[in-house]
């Protein structure tokens, strides 16, 4: 069966607001949707720096001197929480998903734009509830991971706004990815074949699938615990029977694929930003398609490594120590062929390249500290300490937010029409890229001597560590300012940018900059190579 | 002329081609029940895991009667067939009759909810009992939403497949479609529901 477009339907879309008013509109142009996920993706990033800023200068001293105890456990709360479900997942899935994806398939808007105008505003409001939840009766305690019986036993109220705020936010991401899988499976144009379409199609393909098979069961767990917390049964409560292991193996089955969530993506983006500024073609495209869809199965049955020290079997300690060991040669597959992909390339350093370039080094970090930690007797050792802090955020800072920032320096023409200043964006790399592995490299030795997180008060022989560390969040607190300035003056009186200012073979930048409504003024342009660089035009497919 | 006819009949062609795509709202709902799927089987797990490990307290009343269930999987399995009906009927253009299938199903949908009902209300043990207790009433309760949901859907489309100005017809059959699809998954995972909550 086909559908064809009403007419009166068309009729419609013209009564939309033009201009800015636009983007605080139930928009469903694509690229609308795009930039709502990137600005309101920001602004909470901001707030979740700030954050970040107050618990680095609470841990500049080893007494809880700048707040008090309860207050420093709800600000690292909101904190993880807005980072990984306001900022990361909505931005690098919704906002370049959207932006994107139609413009890869050859598509005029995404399968389903009600559902995906839909799935943005689910989250304004659901963040602005977390963020009220502070003023109310105090924010949740009890960590992004709301483990009970911490999460049972903290004041209620703002663990229940809490609960509802992230079903609210995992709803906006099971619509997101259903679209995403929709568009990607059935909306393709005629004659563009799986293989041919870009590296984050798979990206964004294999992301919504791990969003569609894992983001349900953390919503079915976060109703049982609000019923532990409001109903007073006994799930994951020991005192009334229950078990709040089986909340750790339920909450895990969704967080440990929603770290691939948050950094699939940006494996996509960072396949294709390189090509472009390296001038050569992605090398090793097959093993990229097969590396993500190894990495999404294994991404499913590796959760429990996060629970070694939970009393778990010696059988399932081993399991998931294999599991997740294998998860390094794809992983590994994929960084070697990056390397490839810069090797003897003609390489522009710009702001672009260089984020990407600081992805690379940054997250083979985090890798190796990852599959450290996938070793039984060496995690049971560092669990729950800073090394594991350091970890993460090599993962999601140095991995994901970098990409974003590269992201964003190089599509930024492409949606504004207007280059980005590249001495203002080098600034800005330099200064991320320093203040990042300050703050997060010391860490790992705090770690390893046995600072334990999320603690408000150390030992004071770990002083003079982490002032370096709060120096470094300083720096990344500064280097978003370079970053702003920026923006803000490009967007003013930026130079033109043209339709193609980098030369790039993806089929985004065959159109006009910015692009008109439906993408194309025509019919969508066949990109059968989309990484066919240093070839001959008659060469290209 | 005739070429630059001819260009003009590509163009008009291929700008049809671009005003209509395939149907894949189907598949996008097959998406999302597959994601639902995915929180009762987290819910399973759940309970499957709790009835492993977990040991009741001396005294724990968890033994539940069968004849009302049984009446229940009968009632749904048999409302999955009547909706089947309706559908077809509505393929042969037969409006009302396909109606009175839809309404047959809400019926259904009706008695089992006031079946699960009864059943809570004469159940020996409360929410917050115990474990086994707290587990049943999420898993049925759960299940019990998503019946409520699919029955009030069943009315909503039941009032559009009526003759005059309804607007389910042979041509536009994909909302009913879409409602039988969620009943059978509804249906399907009752059945589960019953044999590893009842009968294991």
């Amino acid at each position: 069966m086909t559908i064809s477009i009403d007419p009166q339907k068309t009729d419609n879309e013209s009564l939309q607001p033009k201009g800015w008013l636009r983007y605080f509109s139930f928009s469903l142009d694509h690229k609308v949707i795009g930039i709502q996920y990137l600005v309101c993706g920001f602004l909470f990033y901001l707030i979740g720096g700030t954050l970040a800023s107050a618990i680095r200068i609470e841990l500049a001293s080893p007494m809880s001197d700048f707040m008090p105890r309860d207050v420093y456990n709800q600000v690292l709360t909101l904190h993880g929480t807005i980072m990984i479900f306001l900022w990361i997942v909505p931005v690098v899935n919704g906002a370049f998903g959207n932006y994107l994806i139609p413009f890869y398939v050859g598509a005029r808007d995404m399968a389903f734009p009600r559902l995906n105008a839909v799935a943005f505003w689910l989250i304004p409001p659901s963040g602005l509830m977390l963020v009220a939840s502070y003023f109310v009766e105090g924010a949740a305690q009890a960590g992004w991971t709301a483990y009970p019986p911490l999460s049972i036993t903290t004041p209620q109220s703002g663990q229940i706004i809490w609960i509802l705020s992230v079903l609210l936010l995992g709803g906006s991401s099971i619509f997101g990815g259903i679209n995403f899988i929709a568009t990607i499976i059935k909306l393709r144009r005629p004659g563009l074949k799986l293989m041919q379409l870009p590296m984050y199609c798979w990206a964004m393909l294999g992301t919504s699938l791990l969003v569609v098979l894992s983001t349900p069961v953390l919503a079915g767990t976060l109703i049982l615990l609000s019923f532990d917390i409001i109903a007073n049964t006994g799930f994951f409560n020991p005192v009334l029977g229950g078990n709040v292991v089986v909340y750790q193996h339920l909450f895990w089955f969704y967080s440990h694929p929603a770290v691939y969530i948050m950094v699939l993506p940006a494996f996509g983006l960072v396949s294709e930003i390189l090509p472009v500024h390296a001038r050569k073609p992605l090398f090793g495209y097959t093993t990229m398609v097969f590396s993500i869809m190894g990495i999404v199965v294994l991404g499913l049955v590796v959760w429990a490594h996060h629970m070694f020290t939970s009393g778990t079997p010696p059988w399932m300690r081993l399991f998931f120590t294999i599991a997740t060991a294998f998860i390094a040669v794809p992983t590994g597959i994929k960084f070697f062929n990056w390397v490839a992909t810069l090797w003897g390339g003609k390489i522009s350093i710009n702001s672009a390249m260089l984020f990407s370039c600081g992805f690379i080094i940054n997250f083979v970090f985090g890798g190796i500290t990852g599959v450290a930690l996938a070793q039984v007797p060496f995690d049971i050792h560092v669990h729950d300490t800073y090394f594991v802090v350091a970890h993460f955020h090599y993962i999601v800072y140095g991995g994901t937010v970098f990409i974003i920032f590269s992201s964003i320096y190089h599509w930024f023409p492409k949606v504004i029409g207007k280059m980005l200043n590249e001495k203002l964006g080098i600034l800005h790399f330099i200064i991320t890229f320093i203040g990042f592995n300050l703050c997060f490299a010391p860490q790992h030795w705090l770690g390893l001597n046995g600072m334990p997180r999320r603690v408000a008060e150390y030992d004071p022989q770990f002083q003079f560590v982490n002032q370096i560390s709060s120096l470094g969040a300083l720096l990344m607190a500064i280097s978003t300012i370079p970053f702003l300035i920026n923006v803000f003056l490009s967007v003013r009186n930026g130079k033109d940018a043209g339709d193609n200012p980098w030369n790039a073979l993806t089929p985004e930048w065959l159109t006009s900059s910015p692009p008109p409504v439906e993408n194309w003024e025509g019919e969508a342009p066949l990109v059968a190579e989309p990484y066919g660089y240093g070839k001959e035009i008659s060469e290209r497919k | 002329m005739t070429t630059l006819d001819s260009s003009k009949e590509i163009q008009k062609n291929n700008s049809e081609v671009n005003e209509t795509h395939e149907d894949f709202r189907m598949f996008g709902l097959i998406t999302f029940l597959i994601a639902d799927g995915m929180t009762f089987a987290g819910f399973f797990a759940a309970y499957l895991t709790y009835k492993a490990v977990n040991p009741l307290p001396d005294g724990a009343i968890y033994e539940l009667e069968l004849p009302i269930p049984t009446l229940n999987t009968i009632l749904l399995l048999v409302s999955s067939a009547t909706f089947h009906k309706a559908g077809k009927a509505l393929l042969k253009d037969k409006n009302s009759e396909s109606q009175k299938w839809l309404f047959l199903t809400a019926f259904l949908g009706i008695i089992f909810l006031i079946c699960q009902l009864f059943e809570y209300f004469h159940l020996p043990f409360g929410l917050t009992d115990n474990l086994f207790a707290s587990t049943f009433y999420a898993l049925t309760g759960f299940h019990g939403l998503h019946v409520t949901l699919g029955t009030l859907m069943i009315l909503i489309i039941a009032w559009q497949s009526r003759i005059k100005g309804g607007r389910l017809t042979s041509q536009n059959i994909f909302p009913l479609e879409a409602v039988e699809l969620y009943w059978h998954f509804v249906d399907g995972i009752w059945v589960i529901l019953f044999i590893i909550l009842y009968l294991l």
